[in-house]
């Protein structure tokens, strides 16, 4: 590699670079000055992460870096741009209440960083080694911070948890590689979707393709691998679920469109039918577990599976329609979740004790008007009802599942998002239709700022969803 | 004035009425007083507006009018508004029933009065949406957005099973029109337009067609509702406020006839005639059964409800039958049952608000200390079964005449089922007010008090009105239905043709 080249790449990847020597500089901070240095590593980590998003938005110039390990196009940009406005907005609602989360260490926001740089790194992957190395960057940090309440049990049968079966599916992922490799004889992603067009498919790359899939599917937590979902949604301090649920969810499903409409794009049809399955068991079991749910994190959980598979529908359209429709269902999802999240935060007594029932929510209409009304928007929209933002996510990734003729596929997903409209609406029948069980707490003024901006996105999309979705359609051109 | 978006104008005209709920205070009688006041003046100046689509309306022009049209959303959905003759009296009936609404909901209401005009309005701006879209996406989520504020107003301010019929009526609306959402794409990438306009213009392949045609179905004829996917009505009814019902009654469910008209008709013209026998059917065993369910019931608002249905039925006999009596009936009908239905909702919501129960067999012999009650009663009763001088007359015999020309056994059915409507309507009226009165705690009812009268006196005059001179309606609407028949036969011609052509 040449200086130039590498110039050229340094250029590239500059977010990326600020990242990893941000991290580098503020552990530094955080080791040295002790724990009472977390507000002022937290506030540079958002601020570091806003000169990044700032940088990938405007600055980094599109192309490949590292002999083409790393990819920045126009998917790039837009996923990146929304991972890490996802980790800004999850790492803001932490300084709400990190005391009593006991999440006030200086690392936390370092391994958040750290987590983030490896969600970017996944995202701009254009090789099954990149992939890997950003998959990993991203899921250590994980595995730690789900783990970070230590004292807590649960935090820590959650951190446990995650990361046992988050290495299985690491083994998975990459035995699924290996195989591929071992098939094509290539890592980079346009060689074995060369390889691929030019020889018929062998059944050893079935093999590796699958399990490639499976791996994927366990970090955006799609069915059959999502059982680790609910419980570390649960266990884990809720700032640190909010996290889980934004940014990482959003590289994850990143890297599965990028490696299928990249890699394996001329064996359209064998990977169709696995995704078109995880789909559909999604939805099916993110509608009819919820139903069930009594704590409102569980609930979360089994609600990021269905809609993780109404984002897999777009998926498996394989086309250009699709894979904006998932750009723009992620973007979104994100920010419905974070707000959901927000108000979940904001969930607490008087004495400062965090509740987590969903029957805690009653008669919150008349002492919480504000956030009933934001938190009933969210319901309604993550149910998909018109006219929030929410339909609109539903409409195009179903959209794109006529035009692919995936008939069946959309029937069964619009049928399973009317069972999945039952539980929202219980939330919204607890807030509305219900005596009040006890007033919460005063919210954070940050909170609110948080669920109210929430609540605007997708009240507001109606008015202004035009320049999203262009802007979603633009980043599909990188595949097609 | 030609330039001034009108219709958008009437559409979104109640929300500054929500921004202005939003900004007063609801504490106290003064902020009750504000409240209702606001809202009252909202709904009555979107009216007056309103009116100024019937003045400027053209009656010859069979064609869209009063267009808007601009980008929305990028990917090819406009935010494209206008009306014509069929859909144009919906929109004023909307804007006309709402301060009804407000007015019916003066006393009845007694907590959170604030979010209740603003849920309202909210239903008015979805409602009148849906009646002025030329985009099949914009259409869409104007209908489905009806749902959020209903389910609220049913949940909050209903009766004691009210959780229990806003879920109901929101589960059973939404997985209806889940299907016509993924109709509509379909039908994106079939004529790669989501403009309504363009899709009339747009021949759907006759195969397709079918699909396409019980996808949009099964949101219609849950909405309207048909048999058997009318059970959410009754619950409904009963659990909500006076004002739920009125709106639920005189106008949501037009929504579904409406659809009906502009959606399977026009655009899927060869399997509305393949349908029609089943349409036909499900019309006939609605106008009957529910006749004689209605018969039993011991609720004056489930009575009511199940009538509505029946009467649903002769409007969807009508739009089937595709001829201009048939079509134009179930629009006149459509309209009627609105004013007629949102009466008797309104009677019903007075002497509810007096004794606080619908059990018909808690009244008798009201005619005696209501005398002013009893003749509105009166009214609207005969108007709801049909009498000639009433307003639901013309509907009903127009779509009867407009089914006898397609198929005989049908009209012979459903005149039957005008005489059923008489037996329920008469022996509820019956129970309710004439007979001894007994009962001591109906002794000390008051007659209408003076805002009951401005609610009903108006409605009265109408629905006499309309039943000896619907000339206003008719001149409306004729040119748009003419329109829309030919087209319907053309279409049929031509496939038949080609069919003929192809055995050949």
């Amino acid at each position: 590699m040449t200086a130039e080249l590498l110039l050229a790449s340094l250029q590239i990847s500059s977010p990326e670079v600020l990242l990893a020597l941000g991290a580098l500089a503020l552990l530094m901070i955080g080791v040295f000055s002790g724990d009472r240095s977390s507000p002022l590593v937290t506030g540079l980590t958002i601020a570091v992460m806003i000169v990044a998003l700032v940088m990938i938005i405007f600055v980094a110039p599109a192309g490949e870096a590292y002999n083409g390990a790393f990819m920045m196009d126009g998917f790039a940009r837009f996923m990146k741009a929304t991972a890490l406005f996802g980790s800004i907005v999850a790492l803001l609602m932490t300084f709400a209440n990190a005391k009593s989360d006991q999440i006030d260490k200086p690392e936390f926001p370092v391994l958040v960083l750290l987590a983030t740089l490896g969600m970017m790194l996944l995202i701009s992957a254009n090789d099954l080694i990149a992939l890997y190395l950003g998959l990993e960057l991203m899921s250590l940090s994980l595995y730690v911070v789900a783990a970070f309440n230590r004292d807590s049990i649960r935090s820590t049968e959650a951190g446990l948890k995650y990361f046992v079966l988050g290495a299985l599916s690491s083994g998975m992922l990459l035995y699924g590689m290996s195989l591929v490799y071992g098939f094509t004889g290539n890592t980079g992603f346009e060689q074995i979707a060369q390889v691929l067009s030019q020889e018929t498919r062998s059944l050893g790359l079935v093999f590796g393709l699958v399990f490639v899939l499976a791996g994927l599917a366990f970090k955006i937590s799609a069915v059959p691998f999502h059982m680790w979902t609910p419980d570390v949604y649960e266990g884990a301090p809720t700032p640190v679920t909010a996290f889980f649920a934004s940014g990482p969810k959003v590289a994850a499903m990143a890297i599965l469109v990028r490696i299928v409409s990249d890699a394996f794009i001329p064996v359209v049809a064998d990977w169709r039918q696995v995704v078109v399955f995880i789909a559909i068991a999604s939805m099916l079991l993110g509608s009819f577990a919820a139903i069930g749910q009594k704590n409102i994190k569980r609930l979360m959980a089994y609600s990021s599976i269905g809609h993780m598979g109404y984002a897999l529908v777009g998926l498996a359209a394989g086309s250009e329609t699709g894979v904006s429709s998932i750009a723009l269902y992620m973007l979104i999802y994100m920010v419905m979740t974070l707000g959901t999240f927000a108000c979940i935060m904001s969930m607490r007594r008087a004495d400062g004790t965090a509740v987590e029932a969903v029957d805690d929510l009653a008669g919150l209409s008349s002492t919480r008007p504000f956030m009933a009304l934001v938190l009933t928007a969210l319901m309604f929209s993550l149910a998909g009802i018109p006219p929030l933002a929410g339909f609109f996510a539903k409409y195009f990734v179903f959209l794109a599942a006529i035009e692919a003729k995936l008939y069946a596929l959309a029937v069964i997903g619009v049928l399973s998002s009317v069972v999945g409209a039952y539980y929202y609406l219980r939330v919204v029948k607890l807030m509305w239709f219900d005596k009040p069980v006890g007033e919460f707490a005063r919210t954070p003024g940050l909170l609110k700022l948080v669920f109210g901006f929430s609540g605007l996105f997708v009240t507001a999309y109606v008015l202004f969803g035009g320049p999203v979705g262009t802007a979603a359609s633009a980043a599909a051109k990188s595949f097609f | 004035m030609t330039d001034w978006p009108i219709l958008s104008t009437v559409t979104f005209l109640p929300l500054v009425g929500v921004v202005l709920l939003l900004l007063t205070g609801q504490e106290g009688a003064n902020g009750r007083r504000n409240v209702l006041n606001i809202s009252l003046a909202t709904t009555v100046v979107t009216f007056i507006v309103s009116l100024f689509i019937w003045i400027g309306f053209d009656n010859s022009n069979p064609g869209f009018q009063m267009v808007e049209k601009h980008e929305w959303l990028g990917t090819g959905i406009s935010y494209h508004l206008g009306v014509d003759g069929i859909s144009m009296l919906f929109v004023i009936l909307t804007t006309f029933l709402m301060p009804f609404c407000v007015l019916a909901s003066w006393e009845s209401i007694e907590h959170r009065i604030k979010e209740y005009m603003i849920s309202f309005l909210l239903l008015q701006v979805a409602m009148t949406g849906v009646f002025v879209s030329l985009d099949i996406v914009l259409f869409y989520v104007f209908f489905e957005a009806t749902l959020i504020p209903m389910f609220i107003i049913i949940g909050v301010w209903g009766g004691k099973d009210r959780v229990y019929a806003s879920y109901k009526l929101f589960l059973y609306t939404l997985l209806g029109s889940v299907l016509m959402m993924l109709a509509i794409m379909a039908m994106y990438w079939n004529a790669g337009t989501t403009d309504i306009v363009e899709l009339l213009k747009h021949g759907f392949p006759a195969g397709m067609q079918t699909w396409l045609f019980l996808a949009c179905f099964a949101a219609f004829a849950v909405k309207m509702p048909m048999w058997p996917v009318h059970t959410w009505l009754p619950d409904a009814h009963v659990q909500a406020p006076t004002a739920g019902s009125v709106i639920l009654a005189g106008v949501m469910l037009k929504l579904g006839g409406y659809g009906m008209i502009r959606i399977l008709l026009q655009m899927f013209p060869l399997a509305s005639d393949y349908f029609a026998p089943m349409v036909f059917a499900l019309s006939v065993i609605a106008i009957i059964y529910t006749s004689l369910v209605a018969m039993m019931q011991d609720d004056i608002k489930k009575l009511i409800a199940y009538s509505s249905v029946a009467h649903m039925g002769y409007v969807t006999m009508g739009i089937f039958a595709a001829n201009t009596q048939g079509v134009q009936g179930a629009v006149f009908q459509m309209l009627s049952h609105g004013i007629v239905s949102g009466a008797l909702f309104l009677c019903v919501g007075v002497v509810y608000d007096r004794l606080h129960t619908r059990e018909i067999s808690a009244y008798g012999g009201l005619v005696n200390n209501m005398p002013k009650y009893a003749v509105a009663m009166m009214i609207f009763t005969m108007a709801n079964v049909g009498l000639p001088g009433t307003s639901g007359f013309i509907g009903e015999f127009l779509t009867i005449i407009g089914v006898f020309r397609v198929n005989t056994w049908v009209a012979l059915f459903a005149a039957t089922g005008v005489i059923l409507s008489a037996c329920y309507a008469l022996w509820l009226y019956r129970r309710v007010l004439f007979g001894a009165l007994e009962k001591e705690n109906l002794k000390q009812l008051l007659d209408l008090s003076t805002r009951e009268k401005i609610l009903l006196y108006p409605l009265i005059a109408l629905t006499i009105f309309f039943g000896f001179y619907p000339a206003p309606v008719f001149d409306v609407t004729a040119a748009s239905i003419d329109a829309l028949v030919n087209n319907y036969s053309a279409a049929l011609q031509a496939a038949q043709k080609l069919a003929l052509a192809v055995t050949h």
